[in-house]
Protein backbone atom coordinates (compact mmCIF):
# COMPACT_ATOMS: atom_id res chain seq x y z
CA UNK A 1 0.00 0.00 0.00
CA UNK A 2 1.37 3.67 -0.52
CA UNK A 3 2.25 5.74 1.95
CA UNK A 4 -0.10 8.60 1.55
CA UNK A 5 -2.78 9.47 3.52
CA UNK A 6 -5.05 6.75 4.23
CA UNK A 7 -8.72 7.91 2.28
CA UNK A 8 -10.99 5.90 3.84
CA UNK A 9 -11.66 3.39 1.68
CA UNK A 10 -10.71 -0.39 1.38
CA UNK A 11 -10.06 -2.94 -1.27
CA UNK A 12 -12.30 -5.77 -1.75
CA UNK A 13 -9.80 -8.70 0.18
CA UNK A 14 -10.01 -6.27 3.01
CA UNK A 15 -13.24 -5.90 2.76
CA UNK A 16 -14.06 -10.18 2.72
CA UNK A 17 -11.91 -10.06 5.83
CA UNK A 18 -13.32 -7.49 7.55
CA UNK A 19 -16.76 -8.96 7.03
CA UNK A 20 -16.03 -12.10 8.54
CA UNK A 21 -14.39 -10.36 11.70
CA UNK A 22 -17.54 -7.83 11.60
CA UNK A 23 -19.38 -11.32 11.65
CA UNK A 24 -17.77 -13.57 14.33
CA UNK A 25 -17.83 -10.20 16.26
CA UNK A 26 -21.59 -9.48 16.30
CA UNK A 27 -22.29 -13.07 16.94
CA UNK A 28 -19.83 -13.28 20.00
CA UNK A 29 -21.87 -9.99 21.48
CA UNK A 30 -25.37 -9.89 19.98
CA UNK A 31 -26.44 -13.11 20.91
CA UNK A 32 -29.55 -11.96 20.96
CA UNK A 33 -30.06 -11.16 17.15
CA UNK A 34 -29.48 -13.62 14.29
CA UNK A 35 -26.22 -13.91 13.14
CA UNK A 36 -25.01 -12.17 9.69
CA UNK A 37 -24.07 -14.46 6.97
CA UNK A 38 -21.74 -14.42 4.28
CA UNK A 39 -23.27 -14.90 1.08
CA UNK A 40 -21.72 -15.92 -1.96
CA UNK A 41 -21.81 -13.96 -5.01
CA UNK A 42 -20.73 -17.19 -7.06
CA UNK A 43 -24.23 -18.20 -6.84
CA UNK A 44 -25.53 -15.99 -8.82
CA UNK A 45 -24.41 -16.30 -12.63
CA UNK A 46 -20.68 -15.77 -13.29
CA UNK A 47 -19.50 -12.92 -11.43
CA UNK A 48 -16.10 -11.34 -11.68
CA UNK A 49 -14.05 -11.70 -8.70
CA UNK A 50 -10.40 -10.89 -7.96
CA UNK A 51 -8.44 -13.02 -6.09
CA UNK A 52 -11.44 -13.92 -3.24
CA UNK A 53 -14.52 -14.97 -3.24
CA UNK A 54 -16.75 -12.16 -3.93
CA UNK A 55 -19.88 -12.28 -1.74
CA UNK A 56 -21.77 -10.09 1.00
CA UNK A 57 -23.61 -9.81 4.11
CA UNK A 58 -26.85 -10.89 5.07
CA UNK A 59 -28.83 -10.30 8.11
CA UNK A 60 -32.58 -10.63 7.36
CA UNK A 61 -36.15 -10.66 8.59
CA UNK A 62 -34.95 -8.62 11.94
CA UNK A 63 -37.86 -7.01 13.54
CA UNK A 64 -38.16 -3.58 14.40
CA UNK A 65 -40.74 -2.21 16.21
CA UNK A 66 -41.50 1.56 16.58
CA UNK A 67 -44.04 2.92 18.88
CA UNK A 68 -46.15 5.91 18.70
CA UNK A 69 -43.89 7.68 21.50
CA UNK A 70 -40.77 7.68 18.35
CA UNK A 71 -38.65 5.08 20.32
CA UNK A 72 -37.25 2.38 18.21
CA UNK A 73 -36.34 -1.05 19.61
CA UNK A 74 -35.20 -3.66 17.61
CA UNK A 75 -36.47 -6.81 18.53
CA UNK A 76 -35.43 -10.70 17.59
CA UNK A 77 -37.59 -12.41 15.14
CA UNK A 78 -35.16 -15.71 14.49
CA UNK A 79 -37.22 -17.60 12.40
CA UNK A 80 -40.25 -16.21 12.19
CA UNK A 81 -41.61 -16.20 8.69
CA UNK A 82 -43.09 -13.05 6.88
CA UNK A 83 -46.50 -13.98 8.33
CA UNK A 84 -46.28 -15.38 11.63
CA UNK A 85 -47.44 -12.49 13.77
CA UNK A 86 -47.98 -14.98 16.73
CA UNK A 87 -44.40 -15.34 16.81
CA UNK A 88 -42.93 -14.25 20.67
CA UNK A 89 -40.60 -11.39 20.48
CA UNK A 90 -37.45 -11.44 22.86
CA UNK A 91 -36.13 -8.25 23.29
CA UNK A 92 -32.93 -6.63 24.00
CA UNK A 93 -32.22 -5.13 26.79
CA UNK A 94 -34.08 -1.84 25.49
CA UNK A 95 -37.63 -1.71 26.72
CA UNK A 96 -40.39 -1.50 25.22
CA UNK A 97 -42.82 1.25 26.36
CA UNK A 98 -45.67 -0.78 26.84
CA UNK A 99 -47.64 0.99 24.60
CA UNK A 100 -50.45 -0.63 22.65
CA UNK A 101 -49.55 1.23 19.10
CA UNK A 102 -46.73 -0.62 18.14
CA UNK A 103 -46.07 -1.77 14.34
CA UNK A 104 -43.86 -4.34 13.65
CA UNK A 105 -41.75 -4.04 10.65
CA UNK A 106 -39.29 -6.16 9.24
CA UNK A 107 -36.28 -5.34 7.74
CA UNK A 108 -33.79 -7.57 5.27
CA UNK A 109 -29.78 -5.83 5.47
CA UNK A 110 -27.07 -6.62 2.93
CA UNK A 111 -23.66 -4.98 3.64
CA UNK A 112 -22.10 -5.00 -0.58
CA UNK A 113 -19.08 -4.26 -1.67
CA UNK A 114 -18.68 -1.31 -4.13
CA UNK A 115 -15.92 -1.62 -6.47
CA UNK A 116 -16.50 1.96 -7.53
CA UNK A 117 -16.18 3.67 -4.11
CA UNK A 118 -14.16 1.09 -2.57
CA UNK A 119 -16.68 1.06 0.38
CA UNK A 120 -19.56 -0.93 2.13
CA UNK A 121 -22.82 0.10 1.50
CA UNK A 122 -25.91 -1.32 3.03
CA UNK A 123 -28.88 -2.35 1.28
CA UNK A 124 -32.20 -2.84 2.83
CA UNK A 125 -35.79 -3.30 2.70
CA UNK A 126 -39.02 -3.59 4.87
CA UNK A 127 -41.99 -5.16 4.95
CA UNK A 128 -44.99 -5.15 6.92
CA UNK A 129 -46.62 -8.43 8.11
CA UNK A 130 -49.54 -6.59 9.32
CA UNK A 131 -52.24 -7.10 6.83
CA UNK A 132 -54.34 -4.62 8.81
CA UNK A 133 -51.99 -1.79 7.99
CA UNK A 134 -54.18 0.45 5.21
CA UNK A 135 -52.35 0.09 2.27
CA UNK A 136 -53.94 3.31 1.36
CA UNK A 137 -51.13 4.94 3.28
CA UNK A 138 -48.01 2.91 1.58
CA UNK A 139 -47.05 4.64 -1.30
CA UNK A 140 -44.15 4.40 -3.74
CA UNK A 141 -44.89 0.61 -2.62
CA UNK A 142 -42.46 -1.80 -3.49
CA UNK A 143 -43.63 -5.46 -3.19
CA UNK A 144 -42.29 -8.73 -2.75
CA UNK A 145 -43.11 -12.27 -4.34
CA UNK A 146 -44.65 -13.42 -1.27
CA UNK A 147 -45.76 -10.51 1.00
CA UNK A 148 -46.55 -6.82 0.77
CA UNK A 149 -43.34 -4.53 1.62
CA UNK A 150 -42.68 -0.83 1.97
CA UNK A 151 -41.90 2.00 0.22
CA UNK A 152 -38.94 4.60 0.99
CA UNK A 153 -41.51 7.01 2.55
CA UNK A 154 -42.89 4.66 4.72
CA UNK A 155 -39.52 3.40 5.55
CA UNK A 156 -38.36 6.97 6.61
CA UNK A 157 -41.14 7.32 8.37
CA UNK A 158 -40.14 3.98 10.63
CA UNK A 159 -36.47 5.15 11.44
CA UNK A 160 -35.99 6.72 14.79
CA UNK A 161 -36.59 9.73 14.41
CA UNK A 162 -33.47 11.91 14.81
CA UNK A 163 -31.59 9.79 12.07
CA UNK A 164 -34.48 10.40 9.64
CA UNK A 165 -34.08 14.01 10.41
CA UNK A 166 -29.94 13.49 9.96
CA UNK A 167 -31.03 11.60 6.71
CA UNK A 168 -32.70 14.10 5.29
CA UNK A 169 -30.37 16.98 6.46
CA UNK A 170 -27.14 15.31 5.75
CA UNK A 171 -25.04 16.17 3.09
CA UNK A 172 -23.16 12.94 3.22
CA UNK A 173 -25.98 10.01 3.77
CA UNK A 174 -29.30 9.28 2.21
CA UNK A 175 -31.38 7.40 1.27
CA UNK A 176 -32.76 6.22 -2.25
CA UNK A 177 -34.46 3.46 -3.59
CA UNK A 178 -32.15 1.72 -5.97
CA UNK A 179 -31.70 -1.74 -7.78
CA UNK A 180 -29.87 -4.28 -5.36
CA UNK A 181 -26.84 -5.55 -7.58
CA UNK A 182 -26.98 -9.03 -7.73
CA UNK A 183 -30.59 -9.48 -6.99
CA UNK A 184 -32.35 -7.58 -9.70
CA UNK A 185 -34.85 -6.11 -7.38
CA UNK A 186 -35.20 -2.68 -6.28
CA UNK A 187 -34.38 -2.23 -2.49
CA UNK A 188 -33.15 0.64 -0.73
CA UNK A 189 -29.75 1.40 -0.68
CA UNK A 190 -27.88 4.19 1.81
CA UNK A 191 -25.50 6.20 -0.11
CA UNK A 192 -21.64 5.66 -0.17
CA UNK A 193 -20.72 8.72 -2.05
CA UNK A 194 -19.53 10.15 1.87
CA UNK A 195 -18.62 6.80 3.41
CA UNK A 196 -14.58 7.31 2.57
CA UNK A 197 -14.95 10.77 3.95
CA UNK A 198 -16.70 10.20 7.72
CA UNK A 199 -15.04 7.01 8.01
CA UNK A 200 -11.45 8.79 7.52
CA UNK A 201 -12.52 11.05 10.26
CA UNK A 202 -13.94 8.41 12.03
CA UNK A 203 -10.30 6.94 12.97
CA UNK A 204 -8.58 10.16 13.19
CA UNK A 205 -10.21 11.56 15.84
CA UNK A 206 -12.18 8.92 17.93
CA UNK A 207 -8.88 6.30 16.90
CA UNK A 208 -6.49 8.61 16.61
CA UNK A 209 -4.65 6.74 13.81
CA UNK A 210 -3.89 7.57 10.46
CA UNK A 211 -4.91 4.17 9.44
CA UNK A 212 -7.35 1.27 10.77
CA UNK A 213 -6.82 -2.12 11.21
CA UNK A 214 -8.94 -3.24 8.01
CA UNK A 215 -10.58 -6.12 10.07
CA UNK A 216 -11.84 -3.22 12.34
CA UNK A 217 -13.27 -0.94 9.25
CA UNK A 218 -16.69 -2.91 9.11
CA UNK A 219 -17.19 -2.98 12.87
CA UNK A 220 -16.67 1.11 13.01
CA UNK A 221 -18.47 1.69 9.60
CA UNK A 222 -21.62 0.15 10.89
CA UNK A 223 -21.49 1.84 14.35
CA UNK A 224 -22.21 4.83 12.25
CA UNK A 225 -24.57 3.12 10.00
CA UNK A 226 -26.41 0.45 12.30
CA UNK A 227 -27.96 3.40 14.24
CA UNK A 228 -29.44 5.14 11.09
CA UNK A 229 -31.58 2.52 10.90
CA UNK A 230 -32.56 1.33 13.93
CA UNK A 231 -29.58 -1.46 14.56
CA UNK A 232 -27.52 -0.19 17.23
CA UNK A 233 -23.62 -2.25 18.49
CA UNK A 234 -23.07 -3.08 21.60
CA UNK A 235 -19.97 -1.50 22.93
CA UNK A 236 -18.36 -4.24 23.09
CA UNK A 237 -17.93 -4.81 19.65
CA UNK A 238 -15.62 -1.73 19.31
CA UNK A 239 -13.20 -2.71 21.75
CA UNK A 240 -10.06 -5.35 20.60
CA UNK A 241 -10.47 -8.66 21.59
CA UNK B 1 -12.06 11.96 -31.16
CA UNK B 2 -14.61 14.48 -32.37
CA UNK B 3 -15.43 12.16 -35.51
CA UNK B 4 -16.01 9.46 -32.92
CA UNK B 5 -18.23 11.49 -30.43
CA UNK B 6 -19.91 12.54 -33.13
CA UNK B 7 -20.63 8.92 -34.46
CA UNK B 8 -21.97 8.15 -30.89
CA UNK B 9 -24.38 10.86 -30.36
CA UNK B 10 -25.85 10.86 -33.75
CA UNK B 11 -26.88 6.63 -33.23
CA UNK B 12 -29.99 5.68 -33.06
CA UNK B 13 -32.67 3.13 -32.98
CA UNK B 14 -35.83 3.06 -34.89
CA UNK B 15 -38.54 2.02 -32.32
CA UNK B 16 -41.71 0.71 -33.23
CA UNK B 17 -44.00 1.29 -29.71
CA UNK B 18 -46.76 -0.67 -29.77
CA UNK B 19 -49.39 0.42 -26.35
CA UNK B 20 -50.07 -2.85 -24.88
CA UNK B 21 -53.79 -4.61 -25.72
CA UNK B 22 -54.71 -4.34 -22.22
CA UNK B 23 -54.89 -0.46 -22.35
CA UNK B 24 -56.63 0.09 -25.28
CA UNK B 25 -59.95 0.95 -25.12
CA UNK B 26 -61.14 2.54 -28.69
CA UNK B 27 -61.99 0.12 -31.65
CA UNK B 28 -59.95 0.52 -34.07
CA UNK B 29 -56.77 0.46 -32.01
CA UNK B 30 -54.46 3.04 -32.29
CA UNK B 31 -51.49 2.74 -35.08
CA UNK B 32 -48.27 1.66 -33.18
CA UNK B 33 -45.77 5.09 -32.85
CA UNK B 34 -42.29 5.40 -34.93
CA UNK B 35 -39.68 6.58 -33.20
CA UNK B 36 -36.07 7.55 -33.41
CA UNK B 37 -34.78 7.49 -30.39
CA UNK B 38 -30.90 8.39 -29.66
CA UNK B 39 -29.01 5.60 -28.53
CA UNK B 40 -27.45 7.71 -25.66
CA UNK B 41 -31.08 8.60 -24.51
CA UNK B 42 -33.30 6.97 -21.75
CA UNK B 43 -36.87 5.15 -22.95
CA UNK B 44 -38.65 7.53 -20.35
CA UNK B 45 -37.63 10.58 -22.36
CA UNK B 46 -39.57 9.44 -25.24
CA UNK B 47 -42.48 10.02 -23.76
CA UNK B 48 -43.72 13.48 -24.78
CA UNK B 49 -43.01 11.94 -28.06
CA UNK B 50 -44.87 8.94 -27.66
CA UNK B 51 -48.16 10.01 -25.31
CA UNK B 52 -50.00 11.90 -28.07
CA UNK B 53 -50.57 8.82 -29.74
CA UNK B 54 -52.29 6.93 -27.29
CA UNK B 55 -53.68 9.37 -24.97
CA UNK B 56 -57.03 9.46 -26.00
CA UNK B 57 -57.17 5.49 -26.19
CA UNK B 58 -56.04 5.12 -22.38
CA UNK B 59 -58.57 3.54 -19.53
CA UNK B 60 -58.73 6.44 -17.11
CA UNK B 61 -56.05 6.55 -14.72
CA UNK B 62 -53.03 7.91 -13.30
CA UNK B 63 -49.86 7.18 -15.85
CA UNK B 64 -47.25 4.98 -14.66
CA UNK B 65 -44.94 4.44 -17.84
CA UNK B 66 -43.16 1.19 -18.64
CA UNK B 67 -41.39 -0.80 -21.57
CA UNK B 68 -40.97 -3.99 -22.60
CA UNK B 69 -39.95 -6.05 -24.86
CA UNK B 70 -41.19 -9.83 -25.77
CA UNK B 71 -42.38 -10.00 -22.14
CA UNK B 72 -39.47 -8.75 -20.70
CA UNK B 73 -39.50 -5.21 -18.64
CA UNK B 74 -37.23 -2.63 -20.09
CA UNK B 75 -34.77 -1.27 -17.21
CA UNK B 76 -35.68 2.64 -17.96
CA UNK B 77 -31.94 3.78 -16.67
CA UNK B 78 -30.14 1.28 -19.34
CA UNK B 79 -29.48 3.61 -22.13
CA UNK B 80 -31.39 2.50 -25.16
CA UNK B 81 -28.52 1.62 -27.43
CA UNK B 82 -27.58 -0.81 -24.59
CA UNK B 83 -30.67 -2.34 -24.54
CA UNK B 84 -31.04 -2.58 -27.86
CA UNK B 85 -27.77 -4.29 -28.45
CA UNK B 86 -28.27 -6.63 -25.63
CA UNK B 87 -31.65 -7.82 -26.13
CA UNK B 88 -31.49 -7.72 -29.76
CA UNK B 89 -28.73 -10.74 -31.15
CA UNK B 90 -30.39 -10.23 -34.44
CA UNK B 91 -30.93 -6.43 -34.68
CA UNK B 92 -34.20 -5.29 -35.32
CA UNK B 93 -35.05 -3.23 -37.12
CA UNK B 94 -37.44 -1.17 -36.43
CA UNK B 95 -37.10 -2.50 -32.61
CA UNK B 96 -41.11 -3.27 -32.03
CA UNK B 97 -41.91 -2.62 -28.16
CA UNK B 98 -44.45 -2.16 -26.11
CA UNK B 99 -45.36 0.70 -23.83
CA UNK B 100 -47.38 0.06 -20.98
CA UNK B 101 -49.37 3.21 -18.72
CA UNK B 102 -50.56 1.37 -16.12
CA UNK B 103 -49.71 -1.63 -14.03
CA UNK B 104 -46.03 -0.50 -12.73
CA UNK B 105 -44.17 -3.71 -11.76
CA UNK B 106 -42.98 -2.18 -8.83
CA UNK B 107 -41.76 -5.63 -7.34
CA UNK B 108 -39.13 -5.57 -10.32
CA UNK B 109 -38.55 -2.15 -11.37
CA UNK B 110 -37.26 0.88 -9.77
CA UNK B 111 -39.90 3.37 -9.69
CA UNK B 112 -39.64 6.24 -12.29
CA UNK B 113 -41.14 9.51 -12.03
CA UNK B 114 -40.87 10.83 -15.44
CA UNK B 115 -37.68 12.80 -16.61
CA UNK B 116 -36.51 14.07 -12.82
CA UNK B 117 -35.48 10.13 -12.17
CA UNK B 118 -33.75 9.71 -15.17
CA UNK B 119 -31.89 12.81 -14.65
CA UNK B 120 -30.90 12.05 -11.43
CA UNK B 121 -29.38 8.61 -12.37
CA UNK B 122 -27.34 10.01 -14.32
CA UNK B 123 -26.19 13.03 -12.23
CA UNK B 124 -25.68 9.82 -9.97
CA UNK B 125 -23.76 7.98 -12.88
CA UNK B 126 -21.77 10.83 -13.58
CA UNK B 127 -20.46 11.19 -9.56
CA UNK B 128 -19.70 7.42 -9.67
CA UNK B 129 -17.58 7.87 -12.70
CA UNK B 130 -15.69 10.86 -11.83
CA UNK B 131 -15.03 9.06 -8.31
CA UNK B 132 -13.61 6.37 -10.49
CA UNK B 133 -11.66 8.43 -12.61
CA UNK B 134 -10.25 11.20 -10.19
CA UNK B 135 -10.89 9.12 -6.64
CA UNK B 136 -13.61 11.97 -5.89
CA UNK B 137 -16.72 13.18 -6.73
CA UNK B 138 -15.45 16.75 -6.72
CA UNK B 139 -16.08 17.60 -10.43
CA UNK B 140 -19.30 16.93 -10.50
CA UNK B 141 -20.06 18.01 -7.28
CA UNK B 142 -18.66 21.52 -7.90
CA UNK B 143 -20.75 22.09 -11.05
CA UNK B 144 -23.32 24.65 -10.23
CA UNK B 145 -27.52 23.47 -10.83
CA UNK B 146 -27.70 25.47 -13.42
CA UNK B 147 -24.64 23.62 -15.20
CA UNK B 148 -25.56 20.24 -14.49
CA UNK B 149 -29.40 20.92 -15.99
CA UNK B 150 -27.58 22.37 -18.60
CA UNK B 151 -25.86 19.02 -19.28
CA UNK B 152 -28.45 17.31 -18.62
CA UNK B 153 -30.41 18.81 -21.30
CA UNK B 154 -27.73 18.40 -23.88
CA UNK B 155 -27.95 14.89 -23.53
CA UNK B 156 -32.02 14.72 -23.18
CA UNK B 157 -31.69 16.59 -26.86
CA UNK B 158 -28.67 14.40 -27.95
CA UNK B 159 -26.71 17.80 -28.50
CA UNK B 160 -23.11 17.24 -28.83
CA UNK B 161 -22.20 21.03 -28.90
CA UNK B 162 -24.20 21.96 -25.96
CA UNK B 163 -22.38 19.19 -24.36
CA UNK B 164 -19.22 19.92 -25.30
CA UNK B 165 -19.59 23.11 -24.17
CA UNK B 166 -21.27 21.91 -20.80
CA UNK B 167 -18.54 19.53 -20.00
CA UNK B 168 -15.66 21.45 -19.93
CA UNK B 169 -16.41 22.00 -16.42
CA UNK B 170 -15.73 19.20 -15.83
CA UNK B 171 -12.99 17.28 -16.19
CA UNK B 172 -13.63 13.50 -17.14
CA UNK B 173 -10.35 12.94 -17.94
CA UNK B 174 -8.88 10.44 -21.19
CA UNK B 175 -7.26 7.14 -20.99
CA UNK B 176 -3.65 7.74 -22.45
CA UNK B 177 -2.32 6.02 -25.31
CA UNK B 178 -0.40 2.92 -24.66
CA UNK B 179 2.27 3.86 -26.07
CA UNK B 180 3.33 6.59 -24.25
CA UNK B 181 5.17 7.01 -20.95
CA UNK B 182 4.87 4.01 -18.43
CA UNK B 183 5.31 6.25 -15.66
CA UNK B 184 1.87 8.01 -16.25
CA UNK B 185 -0.51 5.95 -13.62
CA UNK B 186 0.05 9.02 -11.49
CA UNK B 187 0.95 11.61 -13.90
CA UNK B 188 -0.48 14.88 -13.80
CA UNK B 189 0.52 15.87 -17.50
CA UNK B 190 -2.21 16.28 -19.84
CA UNK B 191 -2.42 14.56 -22.90
CA UNK B 192 -3.64 15.88 -26.01
CA UNK B 193 -4.89 13.42 -28.57
CA UNK B 194 -5.35 14.34 -32.20
CA UNK B 195 -8.54 16.98 -32.24
CA UNK B 196 -9.41 17.23 -28.45
CA UNK B 197 -10.59 19.49 -26.46
CA UNK B 198 -7.77 21.27 -24.17
CA UNK B 199 -9.60 20.51 -21.08
CA UNK B 200 -9.01 17.15 -21.06
CA UNK B 201 -6.82 15.57 -17.89
CA UNK B 202 -5.17 12.91 -17.41
CA UNK B 203 -7.38 9.78 -15.22
CA UNK B 204 -5.61 9.78 -11.94
CA UNK B 205 -6.47 6.40 -11.23
CA UNK B 206 -5.46 4.69 -14.38
CA UNK B 207 -9.18 3.25 -13.91
CA UNK B 208 -11.85 3.30 -16.63
CA UNK B 209 -15.52 3.01 -15.71
CA UNK B 210 -17.03 0.09 -17.17
CA UNK B 211 -20.44 -1.43 -17.40
CA UNK B 212 -20.07 -4.84 -18.23
CA UNK B 213 -23.70 -7.01 -19.03
CA UNK B 214 -22.75 -10.64 -19.87
CA UNK B 215 -25.19 -13.00 -21.13
CA UNK B 216 -24.08 -16.62 -20.47
CA UNK B 217 -25.68 -18.52 -23.79
CA UNK B 218 -25.65 -22.12 -22.60
CA UNK B 219 -27.26 -23.33 -26.21
CA UNK B 220 -24.81 -23.26 -29.23
CA UNK B 221 -26.64 -21.01 -32.07
CA UNK B 222 -25.07 -20.77 -35.61
CA UNK B 223 -27.02 -17.56 -36.80
CA UNK B 224 -27.64 -14.19 -34.19
CA UNK B 225 -31.68 -14.50 -35.51
CA UNK B 226 -31.45 -18.01 -33.28
CA UNK B 227 -30.42 -16.89 -30.29
CA UNK B 228 -33.14 -17.46 -27.66
CA UNK B 229 -34.38 -14.42 -26.71
CA UNK B 230 -33.87 -13.43 -23.12
CA UNK B 231 -36.89 -13.68 -20.82
CA UNK B 232 -35.66 -12.52 -17.47
CA UNK B 233 -32.79 -10.60 -16.19
CA UNK B 234 -31.54 -13.16 -14.39
CA UNK B 235 -30.09 -14.58 -17.18
CA UNK B 236 -27.97 -11.67 -17.60
CA UNK B 237 -24.91 -10.54 -15.31
CA UNK B 238 -24.37 -6.67 -14.33
CA UNK B 239 -20.73 -6.69 -13.75
CA UNK B 240 -20.38 -2.95 -12.64
CA UNK B 241 -16.42 -2.49 -12.12
CA UNK B 242 -13.94 -0.44 -12.68
CA UNK B 243 -11.67 -1.56 -15.15
CA UNK B 244 -7.73 -1.06 -13.94
CA UNK B 245 -5.35 -1.33 -17.09
CA UNK B 246 -1.98 -2.73 -16.32
CA UNK B 247 0.58 -1.53 -18.20
CA UNK B 248 3.33 -3.81 -19.67
CA UNK B 249 5.69 -2.32 -22.07
CA UNK B 250 5.53 -2.50 -25.73
CA UNK B 251 2.52 -4.52 -24.89
CA UNK B 252 -0.60 -3.03 -25.97
CA UNK B 253 -4.02 -3.56 -23.40
CA UNK B 254 -6.61 -4.41 -25.59
CA UNK B 255 -10.01 -4.49 -25.26
CA UNK B 256 -10.16 -8.70 -24.95
CA UNK B 257 -7.59 -8.52 -22.29
CA UNK B 258 -10.16 -5.87 -20.72
CA UNK B 259 -12.95 -8.54 -21.23
CA UNK B 260 -10.76 -11.08 -19.33
CA UNK B 261 -9.42 -8.69 -16.30
CA UNK B 262 -13.21 -8.20 -15.17
CA UNK B 263 -14.26 -11.80 -15.72
CA UNK B 264 -11.46 -13.54 -14.67
CA UNK B 265 -13.06 -16.50 -13.01
CA UNK B 266 -14.52 -17.33 -16.65
CA UNK B 267 -11.31 -17.50 -18.21
CA UNK B 268 -8.89 -19.64 -16.56
CA UNK B 269 -5.88 -17.67 -15.57
CA UNK B 270 -4.98 -18.36 -11.32
CA UNK B 271 -3.63 -15.87 -9.75
CA UNK B 272 -0.59 -16.00 -7.67
CA UNK B 273 -1.68 -13.10 -4.53
CA UNK B 274 0.42 -9.96 -5.66
CA UNK B 275 -1.61 -7.26 -4.34
CA UNK B 276 -4.93 -5.36 -5.59
CA UNK B 277 -6.03 -5.99 -8.99
CA UNK B 278 -2.68 -7.27 -10.87
CA UNK B 279 -2.88 -10.27 -13.34
CA UNK B 280 0.54 -12.23 -12.72
CA UNK B 281 1.22 -15.07 -15.20
CA UNK B 282 -0.43 -17.94 -16.15
CA UNK B 283 0.02 -20.53 -13.52
CA UNK B 284 0.44 -23.78 -15.30
CA UNK B 285 -2.57 -25.03 -14.64
CA UNK B 286 -2.78 -27.04 -17.81
CA UNK B 287 -5.49 -25.24 -19.62
CA UNK B 288 -5.49 -24.21 -23.19
CA UNK B 289 -7.41 -21.73 -25.06
CA UNK B 290 -10.32 -24.62 -25.62
CA UNK B 291 -10.96 -24.47 -21.87
CA UNK B 292 -11.35 -20.73 -22.51
CA UNK B 293 -14.92 -19.51 -22.68
CA UNK B 294 -15.97 -17.68 -26.28
CA UNK B 295 -16.88 -14.76 -26.77
CA UNK B 296 -19.51 -14.81 -29.47
CA UNK B 297 -20.25 -11.15 -29.57
CA UNK B 298 -19.51 -7.96 -28.32
CA UNK B 299 -20.80 -4.87 -28.63
CA UNK B 300 -20.21 -1.37 -28.07
CA UNK B 301 -22.36 2.03 -29.66
CA UNK B 302 -24.01 -1.01 -31.70
CA UNK B 303 -20.73 -1.59 -33.33
CA UNK B 304 -18.46 -4.98 -32.90
CA UNK B 305 -14.80 -3.79 -32.31
CA UNK B 306 -12.37 -5.74 -32.95
CA UNK B 307 -11.00 -7.70 -29.83
CA UNK B 308 -7.29 -6.05 -30.41
CA UNK B 309 -8.75 -2.92 -30.23
CA UNK B 310 -6.81 -0.79 -27.93
CA UNK B 311 -8.65 -0.55 -24.91
CA UNK B 312 -8.04 3.37 -24.40
CA UNK B 313 -9.00 3.99 -27.92
CA UNK B 314 -12.70 2.06 -27.15
CA UNK B 315 -12.72 3.71 -23.51
CA UNK B 316 -12.40 7.24 -24.80
CA UNK B 317 -14.51 6.98 -28.19
CA UNK B 318 -16.67 5.10 -27.54
CA UNK B 319 -17.96 6.13 -23.82
CA UNK B 320 -21.52 7.43 -22.82
CA UNK B 321 -21.97 11.17 -21.60
CA UNK B 322 -22.35 9.93 -18.25
CA UNK B 323 -18.26 8.59 -18.72
CA UNK B 324 -19.15 5.43 -18.50
CA UNK B 325 -18.21 2.19 -21.51
CA UNK B 326 -21.34 0.04 -21.76
CA UNK B 327 -20.25 -3.05 -23.32
CA UNK B 328 -22.71 -6.02 -23.95
CA UNK B 329 -21.19 -9.34 -24.28
CA UNK B 330 -22.95 -12.66 -25.66
CA UNK B 331 -20.31 -15.84 -24.12
CA UNK B 332 -20.13 -19.45 -24.28
CA UNK B 333 -19.23 -21.32 -21.20
CA UNK B 334 -17.55 -24.73 -22.15
CA UNK B 335 -19.82 -27.13 -20.14
CA UNK B 336 -16.49 -28.80 -18.45
CA UNK B 337 -15.96 -25.68 -16.55
CA UNK B 338 -18.48 -24.80 -13.67
CA UNK B 339 -18.61 -21.81 -11.38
Amino acid sequence: MNESAWDGTLSASEFSASAQAFAEKWKLNNPAYPPWTWVKSLEVPIFATNQVEEGYLSLENVCIVKSNDDEVASCVEGEASLYDKEDEESTDSATLSGNDNVQPYYFDFHIIYSASFRVPVLYFRAYCSDEAYPSALLSNQVFLADGRSLGLNEIESVLPANSAKVLLESKWTFITQEEHPYLNRPWCKLHPCGSSDWMKLLFQAVEKVDRPAMELYLVSWFSVVGPVIGLGIPIQMLKEP
Amino acid sequence: MKEAQEFVWMGAIPLQIHLHESEVTTVPPPPPALILAPRIGYLPLLLPLIKPYFSSTLPPGVDTVWFEYKGLPLKWYIPTGVLFDLLCAEPERPWNLTIHFRGYPSHLLIPCEGEDSVKWNFINSLKEADYIINGNCKNVMHMSQSDQLELWNSVVNANLEAFIRSSSKLKSGTIEDDYASKSSLSSQKSQKMIGEADTSVQTKTGKVPVRLYVWNVSEDFGDMEDAPPIDSWDRISYVNRPLEIHREEGKCFTLHDAIKTLLPELFGKKRKPKGEGNISQPLETGSTADDDPEIKLLRIQGIEPKLETPISWVANHLRHPENFLHVCVYIKVPSAKSL
